[in-house]
């Protein structure tokens, strides 16, 4: 489905994550946290762009691998984020959520 | 004479031998496969152990039966992993060379990664039932237990069998039920993930199951410490939820020999190419099942797919040729929803589990994500499958390496 996003119709799912990473920028970006109630800030830049690098590697996202990823700790992570942390910032980056087989 | 070594007498293990002992030139080519364990499990077994729906002669055989005579077949403990002298240390003291080494040591579950888990609780309140040991204990647990706040937790993606949990609070739910106790059990359903289903069109097939069965979710839940001390797990944002019997998937990684050797990523998987099964940092390295990192689900039907593929790979490596890049992260599971019934879900790395009929299009007589008894049979049935076909490399008909698109109402994922 299509969804307006910085005056543009960018490809979503279901869920509203996006569908063709190719269309992510950073205005994209800046409008998607804003929906989350997140402003972003030199920190929440750092995450996105380390979340990203692992999708393009297609390495799996997790709370340990945001441990061992030298750009952020855990609470940190969560108070950038608040609520789901994972969830939220990959909804932000413009890759899919880390996900079960069903 | 060459050798080929394989590493671990699992699943993938035992069946890449009985693959290859039919394919590779006998007069060339030593086939030697190490594992330290006797015994072989059923693993899939291990979700009916605790439900005394199964018994432990069911899920337990002697490894080298299932192995073919022609294979050297070795009990003994691996030390360590040397690619730049081709050899294998054994804690024996004695070394094996290869030519090409398959890695299948699988995954193992690790609850020393939280702090609390495996601690003076453990086993008394606190299980898991991805072990043998688990399963049995948590069994005699539940034969004599009152009831009260049973709590199925997952700690961390990815795990063997992500479905697996999920079976576990359903077939509780109907144990307890046939028990006549379960308005004294209150189950709730702990994930890491954003919902106990994860996909849009699983959950919306599926998430009435945990409705009628009065499961209760709670999501996004990144496990800090057990507090065993007040029968509490605690996640990294301080929500916290209170247990009296925890049943935990602890932390999944891969063999500590991986990391030994340097082989291993941060959670001691192999990275392998996902499509030719090829070890990334050494081309006579190739690797199986559980113990990849590759993106597919850890399961023995992801394993059995595999090996038909890898034993392609393995030949047209020894002649020079080039691999095919045919892997499609094709899976096939059964999932037990309790009453007797089951689901059947099969998908890749591209498809999402889609509703439809398998193995024959239009016809079944399985039903893909529909709740049925036929499907519960079907997985029952597969135990005998599993150790009279897949592990002998019995090709199981009908059932391709590659999935098949047709009778199922495909959605690709992005």
């Amino acid at each position: 489905m299509k969804k307006i996003i910085a005056d543009r119709e960018i490809d979503v799912n279901e869920e509203g994550y996006l569908v063709d990473f190719n269309q992510w920028d950073k205005e994209v970006c800046a409008y998607l946290a804003e929906e989350q109630g997140i402003s972003m800030t030199e920190k929440h830049w750092e995450v996105v762009e380390y979340l990203q690098d692992k999708f393009q590697k297609e390495e799996p996202l997790s709370i340990r691998g945001i441990k061992k990823s030298g750009v952020i700790n855990i609470k940190e992570f969560y108070e950038l984020f608040p609520g789901g942390p994972l969830k939220k910032s990959t909804l932000i980056a413009g890759i899919p959520k880390p996900k079960s087989c069903i | 004479m060459k050798n080929l070594v394989i590493l671990g007498a699992g699943t993938s293990g035992t069946m890449m031998a009985n693959h290859l002992v039919s394919s590779l030139p006998k007069k060339e080519w030593k086939i030697s496969i190490v594992d330290q364990y006797k015994t072989h499990y059923y693993q899939p077994g291990f979700l009916f152990l605790p439900f005394d729906i199964y018994t432990t002669k069911q899920v337990k055989k002697k490894g080298s039966k299932f192995l073919p005579k022609d294979v050297n077949y070795i009990q003994e403990k691996i030390d360590l992993i040397v690619p730049e002298d081709n050899k294998i240390r054994l804690a024996n003291g004695k070394e094996l060379s290869y030519d090409v080494l398959i890695v299948a040591t699988g995954t193992k579950t690790v609850p020393e990664e939280i702090e609390g888990m495996k601690g003076p609780k453990w086993y008394k309140n606190i299980f898991d039932f991805y072990t043998y040991e688990g399963a049995k204990a948590l069994r005699d647990k539940l034969r004599t237990w009152e009831g009260g706040k049973l709590v199925v937790h997952i700690t961390e993606m990815p795990i063997k069998c992500p479905v697996a949990p999920l079976e576990f609070a359903f077939l509780a739910d109907s144990y307890f039920k046939n028990k006549g106790m379960r308005d004294k059990v209150d189950i709730t359903f702990v994930t890491p993930l954003d919902g106990a289903f994860t996909k849009p069109r699983a959950t919306e097939a599926l998430h009435y199951l945990l409705e009628e069965k009065n499961i209760k979710e709670v999501t996004s839940f990144n496990i800090e410490r057990v507090d065993y001390e007040n029968n509490k797990i605690i996640d990294y944002g301080d929500t916290e939820v209170e247990y009296d019997l925890l049943v935990t998937v602890p932390t999944n990684m891969g063999d500590p020999l991986l990391e030994r050797s340097g082989l291993g990523d941060d959670l001691n998987y192999i990275p392998t190419n996902k499509a030719t099964l090829q070890s990334i940092d050494h081309e006579n390295i190739f690797a199986i099942g559980d113990a990849t990192n590759i993106p597919a689900s850890k399961a023995g039907s992801v394993a059995h797919f595999e090996a038909e593929i890898l034993t392609e790979n393995i030949l047209r490596y020894i002649n020079n040729e080039e691999l095919k890049e045919d892997f499609d992260g094709h899976a096939n599971c059964f999932i037990e929803t309790g009453g007797g019934k089951a689901l059947l879900i099969d998908f890749n790395y591209t498809t999402e589990p889609v509703e439809g009929t398998f193995p024959f299009p239009g016809v079944g007589p399985l039903r893909l994500l529909k709740e049925s008894r036929m499907n519960h049979m079907g997985k029952l049935a597969f135990r005998w499958i599993y150790w009279n076909m897949l592990l002998k490399g019995v090709p199981i008909p009908f059932v391709d390496a590659k999935m098949s698109e047709k009778g199922k109402q495909l959605e690709k994922t992005q």
